[in-house]
């Protein structure tokens, strides 16, 4: 990698509330609106200031085509702006961005995701992510399928029942402004039914609608505008095979060797895209974090899971922390597709 | 520092109506082969992936490009999908060379695809979501009227569309990839053709197909000792599709777009610097609207540039030599294919579409309601 091209930082993240169903359009306009103007003030900037615009949704969460173009509304895009968009969750349009800085060709890109999943069946929604062919027509839901992968994982000896009820009491307890807030032990999470076994219902993430903006700049940039910006240190993805029995789903290469390409050492501090308790240990175990980093400090996507924004809210919630100096090094992850086909890890540091 | 880019290679598939013969993964892959082919290089030399495509309900799969991982190689590698709607082709190729220019990747594949045989692109373009505009017939009745517009507003006669349909046309003869070749079409039987959505007929409009086009972009050192497509420029603009007083015959995202363009490029005068263009014109008129929007000529000026048969091959302006939108068009891969084909002209790949001498190429893609807008231009020369 070019080492003359400028560095980028985080100065700026906002969030919609993380709510079970609102009564907006599926094209996000609502909830995005007062959050692009949070956002922007965050980084005292205003959307003239704005060189390059990159957002991520999904058509067949919002159950049409085209949603991404009406969330345009939302920006007031007139005179004509610099714009990109990937039907993926939205730390990929961050990666979009972060790759048009590193370019010189714009200084400041502003980044947002939304997702209402309320509108429709999300587990029956993300089986349309499968082989179309052979897979997709049996209907496999995406909670059966991160069952089975919760299932190699016990079998397989690498956690427990209880260690994924662990992850969801910590989870629950975490945040009093999440989606999912409550003070239970993993004993009591344990004696409530399965949903798709051994998957209970505090093992998956809540149906979410909600929506998130990271404002970036390069990094000379952003210290002009905040105090401590959260310069990305390292940004990679890697996507792995979709047959789901090519893969070896009890651990992520892709996210090892993202993390390796990223230079993801001495971190203190994770946000981690884990929609099931089973994959937040994975997650752990792959990237070797010990009980030295705190892990989710959010709740994480356990604690509220809006779809297409969630990825790009773990790097937002990991930024905060390092821009409000509560961690001076950490990791963000991401995910995309059936049991943590793609993954993408972006490591902050402290920029002042 | 931004970094040099060029096209090492460009593959597209045999455009047709069905490609029954192979899967969503078969087609893409069909694409891939040749522009590696052409780039002589292989999957090894490749450090990432972005695919683009239309609407995912245009096939009926969701996020499409995490079942063909394997096919379009990117298992182990970053892969990227995105999605402006029908300028993504275009998006996706400036996306991959952003990811050269920002010195993050020396080789970078994009891909773009539609298969409209999977799926019905009528019914997608169709649903109607609560506080919208239904678009109802499609893209041709929501174009219509620009069009209408454009006529009124420019006193164009009334055979400048059927000019274009026939040039294009003949051009995708010469083409051996494009899915229309009517080397015998002529103006009467263009004129004679049933009115679809007044005023373009069938002939004047675009097929649907299906299809795929890959592009490989390299740096400099990937770039040394052969013959490429030097990137002089990329511009990406957009605008709402809806607001009191725009102008939806002559959008200012794609002036601005274009404006940008010319100036990275040092393009002061585009009618006699640019050799070739690949414009994307799903309808007929929208040659003569684009080439006004893109400043070739002032504006209410472009069909004269038509008329004058400066639009053909061997005129002053050669556009859409491959025989453009109107001879192929696999929605999503469409953009990519203008790319792909403006670079084949400056690297003197184009074969029987071939413009003689060709230095400079345009390529752009347009999408939504005449809203976002990607483009590039490439030379022979290191810019």
């Amino acid at each position: 990698m070019s080492s003359d091209s400028p560095e980028v930082a985080i100065v700026s993240f906002a969030q919609a509330p993380n709510v079970r169903a609102t009564h907006g359009t599926t094209n996000g306009v609502e909830m995005l609106v007062p959050i692009i103007r949070e956002a922007l003030a965050g980084a005292q900037l205003s959307k003239r200031d704005i060189g390059f615009w990159c957002s991520g949704s999904s058509d067949y969460l919002a159950g049409r085509a085209f949603s991404f173009i009406a969330a345009v509304d939302a920006i007031g895009a007139f005179p004509p702006i610099n714009e990109s968009h990937v039907e993926a969750d939205a730390a990929w349009a961050l990666y979009e961005a972060w790759v048009k800085i590193r370019t010189g060709e714009v200084d400041t890109a502003l980044v947002y995701g939304f997702g209402k999943s309320s509108a429709g069946e999300l587990r029956r929604v993300l089986a349309m992510q499968l082989d179309p062919y052979l897979v997709g027509p049996l209907w496999p839901d995406s909670v059966s399928v991160a069952g089975l992968q919760a299932r190699l994982g016990i079998d397989g000896g690498l956690w427990s029942e209880h260690a994924m009820a662990e992850v969801a009491a910590r989870s629950r307890a975490a945040n009093p402004d999440a989606q999912v807030h409550e003070r239970v032990t993993a004993e009591e999470l344990l004696r409530r039914p399965y949903v798709a076994d051994p998957l209970r219902a505090h093992d998956c993430a809540p149906i979410t609608d909600g929506a998130a903006v990271v404002v970036l700049a390069a990094a000379d940039r952003a210290r002009e505008l905040i105090a401590r910006p959260a310069v990305i240190t390292g940004i990679e993805h890697r996507v792995e095979s979709s047959h789901l029995t090519a893969r070896n789903l009890a651990t992520s290469p892709s996210t090892v060797a993202a993390a390796k390409a990223a230079g993801a050492d001495g971190i203190t501090l994770a946000e981690l895209h884990a929609p099931f308790t089973h994959q937040e240990i994975l997650l752990r175990q792959a990237l070797g974090l010990g009980d030295e980093v705190t892990v989710n400090p959010s709740g994480g996507a356990l604690a509220g899971n809006p779809m297409f924004a969630a990825g790009l809210a773990r790097i937002g919630e990991a930024a905060t922390r390092v821009m409000a100096g509560a961690a001076d090094r950490a990791l963000a992850h991401a995910t995309s597709g059936p049991a943590l086909q793609q993954n993408l890890v972006c490591v902050l540091k402290g920029g002042d | 520092m931004k970094q040099r880019a060029a096209v090492l290679g460009v593959g597209q598939t045999h455009h047709r109506s069905k490609r029954l013969d192979v899967t969503m993964a078969g087609l893409c892959r069909e694409a891939v082969d040749r522009a590696l082919e052409d780039a002589g290089l292989s999957f090894a030399d490749i450090d990432a992936v972005v695919l683009g495509k239309a609407p995912d309900l245009f096939e009926g799969v969701m996020m499409p490009e995490l079942v063909l991982a394997d096919a379009i190689g990117a298992t182990g590698k970053p892969l990227l999908r995105v999605h402006t709607a029908g300028s993504v082709g275009g998006s996706t190729a400036n996306v991959a060379a952003s990811l050269v220019h920002g010195g993050v990747h020396a080789r970078v594949l994009a891909v773009a695809f539609e298969k409209q045989s999977e799926s019905n692109a009528m019914w997608a373009l169709s649903i109607m979501p609560p506080f919208h505009m239904p678009v109802g017939a499609g893209a041709g009745g929501y174009f219509a009227p620009h069009v209408r517009s454009y006529i009124r507003r420019s006193g164009a006669p009334d055979h400048i569309g059927a000019l274009v349909a026939v040039k294009d046309r003949r051009n995708g003869a010469r083409n051996p990839y494009a899915h229309l070749r009517q080397a015998d079409i002529t103006l009467e039987s263009v004129q004679a053709s049933a009115m679809l959505w007044d005023p373009i007929r069938y002939d004047e409009t675009c097929p649907s197909s299906d299809g795929a086009c890959a592009i490989v972009l390299g740096d400099e050192r990937a770039a040394a000792g052969r013959t490429v497509a030097w990137l002089h420029a990329t511009a990406m603009r957009t605008e709402p599709t809806t607001f009191a007083g725009r102008d939806q015959v002559n959008p200012q995202a794609g002036r601005d777009a274009a404006a940008a363009l010319w100036r990275q490029a040092g393009i002061t005068d585009p009618l006699s610097q640019v050799d070739a263009a690949e414009i994307y014109v799903p309808f007929s008129w929208f040659e003569p609207m684009w080439l006004e929007n893109l400043g070739f000529v002032e504006e209410g000026q472009g069909w004269k540039l038509t008329e004058a048969g400066e639009t053909e091959l061997g005129g002053r302006l050669p556009v859409n030599p491959s025989g453009g939108v109107l001879s192929s068009n696999p929605i999503g891969a469409s953009g990519m294919l203008r790319f792909g084909e403006a670079a084949m002209q400056v690297m003197g790949r184009a074969g029987d579409h071939q413009v003689d001498g060709a230095r400079i190429a345009l390529g752009h893609a347009y999408g939504g309601g005449s809203q976002y807008f990607s483009m590039w231009v490439v030379g022979a020369e290191k810019p």
